[in-house]
């Protein structure tokens, strides 16, 4: 297998002079702050050390777009009771073991002895269902449109084939509720988006044009490359710099502004929106998840066990809300390094290792060190 | 554009400006920081055994204390005995890898090299070794046979003697098929003056070859990825390089550590610990196999955290690193021996990476499972 074609992405002089063309972009005094949407986007500045190119006033927010960080303690409990039903085998991915629910994580649930395997894509757990047809196999889907329709492409095939054991516990969100959310608050600090390049190869940029229309604010959907980000935060100042708030697509190699019309299509016929769901963090944002619709009733986790359905609340104390809009800094949240560490994380921000909160906790004091001998 | 080597403070506010509750909170993770890690966990999980920090708080928080050595407390890959002004290493481990055979080894090799390697890694000449199989009900009676001429092999490439054993046979579902645990004696090499708390700001990091094969290959011959590629395991003894490296670099030579579980990362950042030193890595430098890189990118694991069974780090001082490269790429397997980075002062306890990029990041231990990214 060659992975050679990504190396032009990654090329560190095309990087210093992009970091060169940003600081030429920026009014000096003036603070910048861009939120990345995307957990994926966070991973990669995380990676590559993409901040510690930028000028100092120009400062990257980690968005709400990690969709194993913000599933709320209550989803997690629900998945631990399904998995303890007798005879069944559940499949997650295994970003997913490591959230914490209201008591305990998958991790911990499978050493306690629930049946707990870690799948790759959804068409693994199909496989083990086909392979244990005395067994029920549920899977615990999550992500935004990015992995959405490969869950629905499953639940097809499951139902054409007619496999009877196989069940999904949905618990997909959408992007833009969550935006709108973070837009709508009076106390938002932000100048600019860095779009979200995966979930836009399937609904296209379109979707985002209400961020500059109703709110005036510049989005750019970037891919996951380093020069891809650099280049998505130029583009960002740019527009501020001359005034103008836009939809621009720097991933147009892979995003088609309408975005991927047939994964819209099965979405459509597998899912429907719920009337609200629950993030960690953010609370209740109403149609920002999906269920299966009634044709895939019989395949639905939630119609098929009886389940808590508990709504643990967040702990009054935590802010990840406020750290998500760049309204106060981790340190300033009043459970911040007391309640709230690592290796008991409470809110979204710490849970995920590059959640605003949990990179400050682990590398704060670094950040601080003026010199590195 | 940032000035190379100054990291961003906290923007828009000059350091002298830090608040007071902000220097609170820093204080308090500071505290936790320092503490010895407890272990409070309620059950073993799978991160227990993976080899970052769950692993880390299991031995600092619950058998060292308990069970507290002055040897013991140096966490090294060897524990030491002298008798009589003799110097002894000795070191123990378990295999229960999944598939028991791979491309390029199986369990029963891992079982010798990888005792061999723990002794080597203190400065150790591996004499003689125990072997303990435990066996599953139903075992073909082949695939035994097999993996006790694969030992036998590996002892005599190894040049050690298997001079004790036991067998025991557990009931269907009780084992894997078969684990192997193998216990090792060393004699302590006078060239070598080994500590995993003698590192100096200055000392060189060199690493033995391209890392991150046995995991990828581990993890692809599971066939749970339908990859496929052409990656074997390196697993191999490491003495005959830790005996060149003795020779070229004697007391220069500050410490060795072979990167198994937990990869490179890990081994840098528990030394990093023990030594109360910062390190700065050039990802760059690190080499790596494209078949490696690539597996690593599409499952969203970074090489720096996929284990070795046949390559290590060494740190040697700057007046000899030079003379310790070019011997050690004279030995079979380390023909990419590279230095990959330096030893520092600050921060310490961390070990930070230059990326290929060029920016600059902090290369934690690992934290759970090495598991893959779906975002």
């Amino acid at each position: 297998m060659s992975m050679r074609y990504v190396d032009e992405y990654r090329d560190a002089e095309i990087g210093q002079a992009l970091a060169g063309k940003i600081l030429g972009s920026i009014e000096p005094g003036r603070h910048y702050k861009v939120m990345e949407v995307c957990g994926g986007h966070t991973h990669s500045i995380y990676k590559y050390g993409i901040d510690d190119l930028l000028p100092e006033n120009v400062e990257l927010v980690h968005g709400p777009g990690c969709p194993v960080c913000v599933m709320p303690m209550g989803r997690i409990d629900d998945g631990i009771a399904m998995a303890n039903e007798e005879g069944v085998i559940f499949t997650c991915f295994g970003d997913m073991m490591r959230v914490p629910g209201s008591k305990k994580t998958f991790t911990d649930a499978r050493a306690e002895g629930a049946d707990i395997r870690m799948v790759y894509s959804p068409l693994d757990a199909l496989r083990i269902a086909k392979q244990n047809p005395d067994r029920d196999v549920v899977f615990f889907a999550i992500g935004f449109e990015t992995t959405a329709p490969s869950t629905a492409l499953t639940l097809k095939r499951a139902k054409a084939e007619g496999v009877g054991n196989f069940f999904c516990m949905c618990n997909h969100v959408t992007i833009v509720p969550p935006l709108r959310a973070l837009l709508d608050s009076p106390d938002l600090r932000l100048d600019g988006f860095i779009g979200p390049g995966h979930v836009s190869t399937v609904v296209g940029a379109r979707p985002f044009e209400f961020i500059p229309a109703d709110y005036g604010k510049p989005i750019v959907v970037s891919g996951f490359e380093p020069l891809d980000i650099l280049q998505s935060i130029h583009m960002i100042l740019t527009q501020l710099a001359e005034a103008r708030a836009e939809v621009e697509n720097q991933y147009s190699r892979v995003v088609p502004y309408e975005g991927n019309v047939a994964a819209l299509k099965v979405m459509a016929e597998v899912f429907e929106l719920r009337p609200h769901f629950e993030w960690r963090g953010l609370g209740f944002i109403s149609q920002s998840a999906l269920k299966l619709s009634d044709a895939y009733a019989d395949l639905d986790a939630e119609r098929r066990y009886e389940v808590p359905g508990v709504r643990v609340a967040d702990p009054k104390a935590c802010q990840c809300g406020e750290v998500l809009k760049g309204v106060i800094k981790p340190w300033e949240c009043k459970v911040f390094g007391t309640a709230c560490t690592p290796e008991h994380a409470i809110g979204t921000c710490m849970v995920s290792p590059e959640g605003a909160c949990a990179a400050y906790y682990n590398y704060g004091r670094f950040a601080r060190e003026k010199e590195v001998v | 554009m940032a000035e190379r080597g100054v990291l961003r403070t906290e923007p828009g506010k000059p350091d002298a400006g830090v608040s007071e509750r902000e220097q609170k909170i820093l204080g308090i993770i500071e505290t936790a920081r320092a503490k010895r890690p407890r272990f409070k966990d309620e059950t073993v999980t799978m991160a227990h055994g993976a080899g970052g920090k769950a692993t880390q708080t299991l031995i600092e928080g619950l058998l060292v204390p308990a069970l507290g050595s002055e040897s013991l407390e140096e966490l090294g890959d060897s524990g030491v005995v002298r008798i009589d002004g003799l110097g002894l290493a000795i070191s123990t481990d378990s295999f229960v890898v999944r598939p028991m055979r791979f491309p390029g080894g199986s369990i029963g090799e891992l079982a010798v090299n990888g005792t061999v390697n723990d002794l080597a890694m203190a400065g150790a000449e591996p004499i003689a070794l125990s072997l303990s199989l435990i066996l599953e009900e139903g075992l073909p009676a082949e695939d035994l046979r097999t993996e006790v001429e694969a030992i036998a092999g590996a002892a005599e490439a190894a040049g050690v003697e298997i001079v004790t054993g036991d067998t025991k046979v557990v009931e269907r579902g009780h084992a894997d098929g078969m684990y192997v645990c193998t216990a090792g004696v060393g004699k302590l090499d006078d060239r070598a003056q080994l500590s995993t708390s003698s590192l100096q700001p200055g000392d060189r990091i060199i690493v033995s070859g391209s890392i991150g094969e046995h995991g990828t290959a581990i993890m692809l011959s599971r066939g749970e990825f339908e990859l496929e590629s052409e990656i074997a395991s390196d697993t191999r003894s490491l003495w005959p390089a830790t005996d060149v490296l003795l020779s070229a670099a004697g007391a220069s030579l500050r410490c060795m550590r072979d990167a198994t579980r937990g990869g490179v990362a890990s081994a840098l950042n528990e030394l990093a610990r023990a030594s109360g030193v910062a390190m700065t890595v050039r990802e760059g430098d690190v080499p790596v196999h494209p078949s490696v890189a690539g597996a690593a990118e599409m499952l969203g694991i970074d090489p720096m955290y996929i284990a070795n069974e046949g390559k290590f780090v060494a740190f040697v001082a700057p007046e000899r690193s030079e003379e310790a490269l070019a011997a050690l790429r004279k030995v079979e397997g380390c023909e990419d021996a590279v230095e990959i980075g330096e030893v520092k002062t600050e921060p310490p306890g961390m070990v930070l990476v230059e990326t290929a990029f060029g920016g600059k990041r902090v290369m934690d231990m690992l934290a759970g499972d090495p598991l893959p990214r779906i975002c």
